[in-house]
């Protein structure tokens, strides 16, 4: 089940320009709100129109704007998962899966079928405003599931849940996703969700995908700024070239040396938890502790080179027992930690 | 007492509120999804009637459906049938008056319906009709309901156009507002009396029951 899409649309200022690919895996499409991650799933289903472009799913063209193409929704075969599910109201939970059964014959079984697969039978006659998040959430999946449809779209599936819940039915996602085997889209602007439950990743900004791949490689190289700060990267700042592998960065009053060669990067970034304590070598800073901010657990150290008294701090996560209190302290930025960043 | 102005009122109302309904909605329906300018334009035209004195048209309709007039005079060469001073002149006078009420409800009740719910039926290849019908209708029911019961009760007080284009004769074209004014007129106290109370009796009913469906669905609602 290969999907693919090119497309572009405008839309006032903002301009989406997508190219994508995937293969009965789960690929995410990682952004901040507003850089196109929605639109482009709502363009797959066919419920926004591109201006331009191409789209085909397992051989079929859905869209194609040169061939004047451009399938309705309904013939699309594609399971769309809404940020607020999206349940009729008006309808039970067994009709709302009712609906997602493709063809007459024995609709009764496959309700029946599902329900008990989503563990939904004691909530079958039940209204969706009479359900719990989490059932709403499996009653929506059903639906797809059901509808059986070629390929998954799951649009920020957890935004409007607290943490715990989050959890939880990122857990039933997982299993829906393992139920369903085939490629699946998913859109959301957690890292961490994003980590978990898919295995490729692309990185959105502004209406383009910047960087694309398996979802271990994007988050050691997200090769640009805004990937670094998506993948949870805290500390980014801009560079100035003094070598092929020598950086000064003027923010952190810091010259360093890099892992790989600078090329066009223009920004350097490096996760807290890749700084280490260190005496002596390469890129050693002896540092100013700034302050500490205590997370629940671990601590944030935010140091500042002795050198550089105006530099903006930088954050070094370290471990509650490792932290023995002090003023100033040696650390280690390891070079081949050190992320070089396109813009 | 003859009970002719009630059956004809209600006939007339009845009918209209029908055809009103369905025009009605249908109009919110492609209008809110028409281009900015043409939904300006057909929003104003369409709405006119509401603040349009009745008299203005109950003018206007004679304009185009009198005999001497285009449409009229075309019907009754084609068809040898006269467009007004007939019972069911007056359900072009009614509707033309109570489709903006039907329109605007039905349009504010469309404008707050959840459209990635139709989306979502749309994905899972339920067709548009079915849609419409099963899920968009049920979601705007009160809405549209409130507008229904509304047209409906205002079709039924309608005067001022339908006397123009329909006239009073009794047995005829009578409908319970100009048979009050008839009564009125000529003095006939006691008779004007009893249609008014008829008249107020038909409105509360109305009334009541839209308030009744109002609050079973509150209640049905609040359970969420």
């Amino acid at each position: 089940m290969a999907l693919y899409a090119d497309i572009e649309k405008r839309l006032g200022a903002f301009h989406l320009k997508v190219r994508l690919e995937a293969e009965d895996h789960v690929l995410a499409l990682l952004g901040a709100s507003g850089s196109g991650k929605s639109m482009t799933l709502k363009c797959i289903a066919g419920i926004e129109t591109p201006d331009r472009g191409r789209i085909v799913l397992d051989g079929v063209t859905l869209f194609d704007s040169e061939r004047r193409i451009n399938l309705a929704p309904q013939k699309r075969r594609v399971g769309y998962l809404f940020q607020q599910y999206a349940l009729f109201p008006n309808m039970t939970v067994a009709q709302n899966i009712a609906c997602g059964v493709r063809g007459g014959g024995k609709k009764d079984a496959r309700v029946r079928e599902m329900l008990a697969a989503m563990r939904l039978d004691d909530a079958a006659n039940k209204k969706p405003y009479q359900l719990s998040g989490g059932q709403q959430q499996r009653v929506a999946l059903a639906r797809i599931l059901v509808n059986e449809p070629d390929v998954m779209l799951l649009d920020e599936p957890f935004s409007a849940l607290d943490s715990h819940l989050r959890f939880q039915l990122e857990g039933e996602v997982r299993s829906a996703i393992r139920r369903f085997g085939k490629t699946v889209l998913l859109v959301s602007h957690n890292r961490d969700e994003v980590y978990r439950l898919s295995d490729r990743i692309a990185i959105m900004r502004a209406g383009r995908i910047e960087t694309v791949g398996e979802k271990a490689a994007v988050f050691a190289d997200p090769k640009t700024r805004s990937g670094a700060i998506l993948t949870g990267c805290k500390n980014v700042a801009r560079l100035e070239k003094r070598g092929e592998r020598l950086a000064y960065v003027p923010d952190w009053g810091m010259t360093l040396h890099t892992g790989a060669d600078i090329g066009e990067a223009a920004s350097i970034g490096i996760r807290m938890h890749d700084i280490h304590p260190a005496r002596e070598g390469r890129n050693v800073q002896r540092c100013a502790v700034v302050e500490v901010i205590e997370n629940p657990f671990s601590l944030t150290v935010m140091l500042r080179p002795i050198d550089a008294p105006q530099a903006v701090p930088i954050g070094w996560e370290v471990e509650k027992g490792a932290w023995t209190g002090a003023d100033e302290v040696s650390v280690c930025l390891p070079p081949e930690n050190i992320l070089l960043l396109r813009e | 007492m003859d009970w002719f102005p009630l059956y004809n009122s209600l006939r007339i109302a009845g009918i209209s509120t029908v055809i009103i309904f369905f025009l009605g909605i249908f109009s919110a329906y492609y209008i809110a999804r028409a281009p900015r300018l043409v939904k300006g334009i057909l929003d104003v035209v369409l709405t006119m009637p509401l603040v349009l004195p009745p008299t203005v048209v109950g003018y206007l309709l004679l304009r185009v459906l009198g005999p001497k007039r285009v449409i009229g005079a075309w019907v009754l060469e084609t068809f040898g049938v006269r467009l007004t001073m007939t019972w069911w002149s007056a359900i072009f006078a009614t509707s033309v008056v109570i489709f903006p009420l039907m329109y605007r409800t039905a349009r504010g009740a469309f404008e707050a319906f959840d459209e990635t719910l139709a989306y979502a039926g749309q994905t899972l290849g339920l067709s548009n009709a079915y849609i419409f019908w099963r899920i968009r209708m049920p979601y705007c029911r009160q809405g549209i309901l409130a507008g229904t019961v509304l047209a409906f009760a205002r079709a039924l007080g309608e005067y001022g156009a339908t006397s123009m284009i329909a006239g009073y004769t009794p047995g005829r074209t009578a409908t319970i507002s100009t048979t009050v004014y008839q009564l009125w007129r000529t003095n006939d106290d006691a008779l004007a009396f009893k249609w008014v109370m008829i008249n107020m009796a038909i409105s509360a009913v109305v009334l009541l029951s839209v308030n009744m469906l109002e609050k079973k669905q509150r209640t049905g609602r609040r359970a969420a």
